[in-house]
């Protein structure tokens, strides 16, 4: 109960993004090590390796295909936000520039794709 | 306003008799949460410890946090905060509680000093005054910068002090950004040095709060971020 008034009392935008930047992280390093430990299956167990892939029909599989690459995208945005936030010196108007900017090329984007499904 | 009173849980330090202890405060049209103390203080508790002294946003001395979060108390009306009917007012987080409301700020200060917050002259009364450009950018960052009036509400705000006790923290680091703009101060080696040590600005995860949260609408994060690419390009320069 503690620990949620505490999220809760400093829940602003860039706390968010700063935990959710973190919390990725550590989800990509957590799942690094097994996904090179199935890739080297190529190499010692190719037949098991076969087997696993077999496996990646499955939809639950496909879901946690999903969330890792939701965990992808969201660090790689969150590490470019970072080093645009410190590494470039933005000033107010330009950040809401580049906010906006990001937005519709989003949204144009987003409209190809429907175009294409 | 719902109720005739107010339900005040003032946290008086885990070391206390009454850790938490609930006061009912009777409450008023433009109340501040440093009316609320002071009326605990006056009417109901008399050994209830606490700093104030302008009352008006001037000279830092009555930050708390108020439901968790770090505020001027007289700045901060009660009605704003108010959970219900209900509020928790307890000593600014990441510095040493002496007693009941109180902390020990010398941890901050000696952290201004650390980061090499004092004024580096190199001229005497000799010398001319040095030219001020009040338009050119680092101009306008020291102009911000300066009004800084050490209320450590954004020390108490960052989750990076409270990992880590030998970082500098928003404040100091300000301080050494808006000095280091300044065209009076000559520091800018010993700044520089200061601040990408072990508790330097490089500790600083951009979470934000300080800005979020500094009743003077400075931004330490960004002038952290300043200090950041300073100290990287200092260090390429040697480098090369």
């Amino acid at each position: 109960m503690n620990a949620a008034k505490g999220i809760v009392s400093r829940a602003h935008p860039l706390w968010l993004a700063y935990v959710l930047h973190r919390l990725s992280g550590i989800g990509l390093a957590v799942f690094l090590p097994f996904h090179f430990w199935v890739l080297a299956m190529a190499m010692t167990a190719p037949a098991r390796l076969d087997a696993f892939l077999a496996m990646t029909g499955a939809g639950v599989v496909k879901l946690a295909e999903f969330g890792l690459v939701f965990l992808l995208a969201v660090h790689m945005f969150g590490g470019l936000r970072l080093m645009a936030l410190e590494w470039l010196p933005w000033r107010p108007s330009q950040k809401s520039l580049a906010a906006g900017a990001a937005a519709a090329s989003f949204l144009i984007a987003s409209l190809f794709l429907l175009k294409a499904v | 306003m719902t109720s005739k009173f107010l339900k005040v849980t003032i946290e008086r330090g885990a070391a206390a008799k009454n850790a938490q202890q609930v006061f009912d405060v009777p409450a008023h049209e433009s109340q501040t949460v440093l009316d609320v103390v002071s009326w605990i203080q006056q009417c109901a508790d008399p050994t209830l410890s606490y700093r104030y002294a302008c009352r008006v946003g001037m000279c830092g001395s009555c930050a708390m946090m108020v439901n968790g979060v770090p505020r001027w108390t007289c700045r901060t009306h009660i009605s704003k905060v108010l959970d219900g009917n209900a509020v928790t007012i307890g000593p600014l987080r990441n510095l040493p509680t002496i007693k009941d409301l109180v902390v020990d700020m010398d941890p901050f200060f000696d952290k201004w000093v650390a980061a090499e917050g004092m004024h580096h002259g190199g001229r005497t009364r000799e010398h001319p005054i040095a030219p001020v450009d009040e338009k050119s950018a680092a101009r306008i960052e020291a102009s911000a910068g300066i009004e800084c009036i050490n209320c450590s509400i954004c020390y108490a705000a960052c989750d990076t002090v409270a990992g880590n006790p030998e970082y500098l923290g928003p404040a100091a680091l300000l301080r050494a950004w808006t000095l280091l703009n300044d065209d009076k101060d000559e520091g800018r080696d010993a700044i520089l040095a200061a601040v990408s040590g072990k508790g330097g600005c490089h500790n600083c995860h951009s979470m934000g709060s300080c800005t979020a949260y500094c009743p003077n609408e400075l931004d330490p994060m960004s002038a952290i971020a300043g200090l950041k690419r300073e100290t990287t390009k200092s260090f390429l320069g040697r480098v090369r």
